[in-house]
């Protein structure tokens, strides 16, 4: 087998016993790259050979040492392209420093190899919405990936990447997990610095690993969490040792199912497998209980107007000034921010722009931005309640299978509405995580269902803790797709 | 909520967006559907909750004020567009 297709916890075995180095893994993923990044799309560049020199001097007795971590394109490595999947960024940036979680990665050992494709500046969930090229999900290559850091999930999946770091704004982790057979971790709202990470929803963006293992989705953990002065809003807590919990049962674990989660209009294959997972949980010793979460049904509405007013004003600094793409043929300075922007951004990018001006612009901005940041209050106050009664929650990851690539051109409102699960945990700034959980059969293909669990502000361990007993219980995580 | 009127030309304008003709008639039309999807609101009585700006309630934030080095003139200017004279070079906003 490829070292490309191990696990973290594996190759840092190997490492250490000396049976491999680290340009090997280098060398074994660069040939798998090469051969599927043309099919699989995950990547939209590999500096191999940087890769290889970082390798060569790798401290190999660091937590991480020498292993190649693959990055989401929008989060600075510093001399390395940071395209964020746009036209805006493709020709002429590159990462003048390091986002704040690459020096802890590094710090740790981890070597930045690879940036991965994305929904532009992260809006999306399919990443049909870069501008640099598709993504295809190794499950079924006439699907999407999920998205928006749906690179990160394909490479991972398609033994491109050992793991991956993605960002995740209304589910863009979990979901591209969810739809690829992985494990993917948001942790919660501060927990990883977000310097560096080009900003989508200031409020909502969060960076975090990808894993083909909860073990190993903890380890990278570890070495990405912490404060950053750089970042004001990045938490001054405690981090623990997140491998720790690897291993412990979960007897008495008390798990909550929001009724407001399991309605209609989940697959029912989903719906199956979830049922199942949850089982298999009551069988390790967990209490199941029913809970409510009354709010989520303007989680979707609050969302698409908190992310898109945040983001209108996060992406005025693409003005053509500084860095990126500037028009040519302009007679004056607005003529620069106008034409630049509008060759610069794709259809989707450009929409939620114009959707969180209007929310804030004078007349609305009470009618729909108060009013959702009033329904963001609520959304968090549900929560809270729940967590007085319970330890976790669980639920499906996404209501739906992957969809195929072209399926809902035309029609955005039909894909916010799949990040129904995965935008409350955002909105409420709280850790939540995606295993594998099952599989259902759509065209002859088995595509990966994920599960998800959600927990306490600063309780990661706990998710951990809980997916890693579900994960040893079953096998679905040992799957690997063929195309 | 009224029915919400999002004239698309003036809204691109504060956004600092050109629209083709084309792209205004599309996302007129999308945006119209979102924002009827945004009633959704109503469903819950608001008026007595305090509104969230960030998850994690975070006040003012300190630090100690020390000088850390930051990008030289070059390493700043290195992703310029366009630039002269080890400044970013724009079209002129000053009559003569």
């Amino acid at each position: 087998m490829s070292l490309a297709e191990e696990s973290i916890v594996s190759l840092r075995k190997q490492l250490l016993s000396k049976q491999i180095t680290s340009a090997d893994i280098v060398r074994d993923l660069a040939a798998a790259i090469e051969k599927n990044n043309p099919t699989i799309g995950a990547y939209l560049s590999v500096d191999v050979d940087a890769a290889l020199k970082e390798a060569e001097h790798s401290d190999i007795s660091l937590p991480l040492g020498g292993i190649p971590i693959a990055i989401k394109d929008n989060i600075n490595v510093l001399g390395q392209p940071c395209t964020c999947g746009s036209k805006f960024l493709a020709e002429n940036y590159t990462a003048p420093y390091n986002a704040g979680a690459i020096n802890k990665l590094r710090a740790g050992g981890a070597i930045p190899m690879g940036r991965a494709n994305m929904d532009e500046f992260a809006m999306g969930s399919s990443t049909e919405n870069s501008a640099l090229g598709v993504t295809r999900n190794p499950w079924d290559t006439e699907r999407i990936p999920g998205g928006s850091s749906g690179g990160s999930a394909a490479a991972v999946s398609s033994g491109m990447a050992i793991a991956a770091l993605g960002s995740d704004t209304g589910g863009s982790i979990r979901q591209p997990a969810a739809h690829c057979g992985l494990v993917g971790l948001k942790p919660t709202y501060g927990r990883i610095s977000r310097y560096g990470l080009v900003a989508f929803a200031s409020s909502l963006d969060q960076i975090g690993p990808f894993g083909r293992t909860v073990e190993d989705a903890a380890l990278l953990l570890n070495h990405l969490c912490g404060k950053d002065g750089r970042d004001s809003t990045s938490l001054d807590a405690e981090v623990p040792d997140f491998t720790t919990v690897i291993g412990k049962d979960i007897k008495g674990l008390r798990v909550g199912l929001p009724k407001e989660y399991f309605i209609d209009g989940i697959h029912a294959g989903i719906r199956a497998s979830v049922n199942a997972a949850v089982k298999q949980l009551e069988s390790l010793g967990a209490i199941i209980e029913e809970i409510s979460l009354p709010h989520t049904d303007v989680g979707i509405a609050t969302y698409y107007i908190l992310a898109p007013a945040e983001a209108s004003a996060n992406l005025a600094r693409f003005d053509g000034v500084r860095y990126g793409h500037r028009a040519s043929n302009v007679s004056d300075v607005l003529d620069v921010y106008t034409k630049s922007r509008a060759e610069g951004f794709g259809p989707e990018v450009k929409r939620r722009i114009l959707l969180g001006t209007y929310v804030l612009s004078s007349g609305y901005y009470d009618a729909y931005y108060i009013k959702a940041q009033k329904a963001r209050t609520l959304i968090r106050n549900d929560f809270t309640e729940a967590f007085k009664k319970v330890d976790v929650i669980v639920s499906p990851t996404s209501p739906v299978p992957p969809f195929k690539i072209g399926e809902h051109k035309g029609d955005p409102l039909a894909v916010y509405l799949e990040d129904t699960f995965t935008i409350p945990p955002n909105l409420a700034g709280l850790p939540a995580l995606s295993v594998p959980c099952g599989f259902v059969s759509e065209g002859g293909k088995d595509l990966p269902v994920g599960l998800q669990f959600i927990g306490k502000p600063l309780d990661e361990a706990t998710l951990l803790q809980a997916a890693h007993a579900f994960e040893q219980a079953t096998d679905w995580h040992q799957r690997r797709p063929s195309w | 909520m009224s029915q919400p009127v999002l004239d698309v030309h003036k809204v691109a304008r504060l956004a600092r967006l050109d629209l083709t003709e084309e792209e205004a008639v599309q996302y007129q039309a999308q945006l119209g559907k979102v924002l009827d999807y945004m009633s959704a609101l109503e469903r819950h009585d608001l008026s007595d909750v305090e509104p969230t700006q960030h998850a994690m309630p975070i006040y003012d934030v300190w630090r100690e004020d020390v000088s850390t080095a930051g990008f030289t003139m070059p390493e700043a200017l290195a992703d310029a567009p366009r630039k002269s004279s080890d400044q970013f070079l724009m079209p002129r906003v000053v009559e003569e």
